[in-house]
């Protein structure tokens, strides 16, 4: 009999305490527009930041209202901004995928004597946070002799929530597939060395040393030193020299890839020549600077 | 009168319930990193436990009514998740400002063990209904005094050259431990 009482008293509290919070529900409701959950399916969900927002909920709420444009979401993608648009009742323009791209091909080797064979010089050794802004701050502008190039210290590999991006031979390199171009990385970079690219680009300027020519040459075996071969060769007239560096204009053009046969430094990278024949280059051996 | 002083200086000192009877160490070490978010929680953790206190009173004497008294726990946990399921639906309703800044420590509250952890108190010392509420919302305060403190103290060590073993949650525990031996200091302040 006991138990009866004991059963029925906790079941009839569960009960109450039931209805009294489908009441609350009915009368607390709050009305949240179902466009907002919709936009909120279509977006990743990887809180990348990649849109300036704070995250996949926080876009998708700038959308609703208004405050934010279509299309920012680069880890999404086309179908993401497409998806977005069928639900506001507006037309998206086509979103192309970008990749990151690290304009530095600095990847250093050694021989057995440890001498430099190819790759940005080491002017001192650094020890202190392995970060690449600490590393940028202390006195020489960091323990690279050029003071463009790729740290190494992989502040960029920390953000990349992707897996996308990791220092090989003291250059961060990007995986192509694994990059959605969310850009975390390019926040991060004290040398701001990571630009956007379209990942089917086959030519690239991968270096960013505004250094003379001369000033180039001491700090890495491959830096550009702005001769304007590639300049010359360009038959649509895409790359202009500006501070010793070599840029191309790909609104110009057209991914023949003659530039990457001629330049002397083997750094405009071209995906359609696989095997390019190696720059010859002098091993760097005087004392350090 | 004299009652609910001693009842305000346990629950806030002498018988704080994090640093001294150490219930509700979840919440105390898991929203405990920033001094805002700590505060948030603690506040809301006073409202659920003054409201509980006051509602579990009524139950009680349901309880006892029947002789059911071996029931309290699974009843006053029932209640508890209750209130705080139709606490978080007001505050979403009424001040959305609030419900935001507190995010998920809201539906949290429902596991803390110190809401709970009062509740039983209150039956255990046979305080009336006033004491039971002023219980409720001392605890609760003696709560936001405990992990405020704490926040501000990790906030600091965070910042601090610790040894690379002892950083986070060691060091955390660590600091949590001296706190709670300094709260000892004021055990002699019990005068009921």
């Amino acid at each position: 009999m006991d138990i009866l009482i004991a059963i029925l008293i906790l079941g009839g509290l569960g009960l109450v305490f039931g209805l009294v919070l489908a009441a609350a529900s009915k009368v607390f409701y709050v009305e949240t527009d179902p466009r907002l959950d919709q936009l909120n399916e279509c977006l990743p969900g990887a809180n990348c930041g990649g849109c300036g927002f704070a995250g996949c909920s926080a876009y998708a709420e700038a959308v609703l209202k208004g405050e934010a444009p279509i299309g920012k979401c680069a880890s999404g993608g086309n179908e993401c901004a497409q998806a977005m648009a069928a639900i506001m009742g507006v037309k998206a323009e086509a979103v192309t995928r970008k990749v990151a791209l690290v304009r530095c091909s600095g990847a250093k080797s050694y021989d057995k004597e440890g001498n430099l064979l190819k790759g940005a010089r080491v002017k001192a050794n650094y020890e202190g946070f392995h970060d690449c802004l600490s590393a940028s701050k202390v006195g020489g502008s960091g323990p690279l002799s050029c003071k463009f190039g790729c740290l190494g210290y992989g502040s960029c590999t920390k953000v990349c929530q992707y897996g996308a991006i990791k220092v090989v031979d003291g250059v961060a390199k990007v995986d192509e597939d694994l990059c959605v171009g969310c850009m975390a990385c390019a926040a991060v970079c004290p040398r701001n060395l990571i630009i956007p690219v379209e990942p089917d680009r086959n030519v690239v300027i991968a270096c960013n040393s505004m250094a003379k020519g001369a000033a180039t040459t001491r700090a890495c075996t491959v830096g550009c030193i702005g001769c304007g071969l590639c300049k010359k060769i360009c038959p649509k007239e895409a790359i202009t020299i500006e501070n010793n560096l070599a840029r191309i204009d790909y609104s110009k053009c057209d991914n023949c890839g003659l530039c990457a046969t001629v330049c002397p430094k083997k750094l405009i990278k071209d995906s359609n020549v696989e095997n390019l024949p190696d720059p010859k280059v002098e091993p760097i051996n005087g004392p350090m600077v | 009168m004299q009652a609910i002083i001693g009842i305000l200086i346990a629950a806030l000192l002498s018988q704080n319930f994090i640093l001294v009877k150490f219930y509700g160490i979840c919440p105390f070490m898991g929203v405990s990193k920033k001094i805002d978010t700590a505060l948030g929680m603690g506040m809301a953790v006073t409202f659920v436990m003054a409201l509980a206190s006051a509602v579990c009173y009524g139950l009680n004497l349901a309880l006892v009514a029947l002789k059911l008294e071996y029931m309290q726990t699974v009843v006053f946990i029932l209640a508890i998740a209750s209130i705080v399921q139709v606490v978080e639906m007001f505050l979403k309703k009424s001040v959305p400002a609030l419900y935001k800044a507190l995010g998920v420590f809201l539906p949290l509250i429902t596991t803390n063990c110190a809401v709970l952890g009062v509740v039983l108190v209150n039956v255990q010392n046979s305080y009336n209904f006033l004491l039971s509420t002023v219980n409720g919302a001392a605890g609760g305060l003696g709560f936001t005094l405990a992990i405020v403190l704490f926040a501000s103290v990790r906030e600091r060590v965070n910042k601090a050259d610790c040894p690379e073993c002892f950083k986070g949650f060691p060091i955390a525990l660590i600091s949590a431990g001296l706190l709670a031996l300094a709260f000892m200091g004021f055990s002699g302040l019990s005068i009921f």
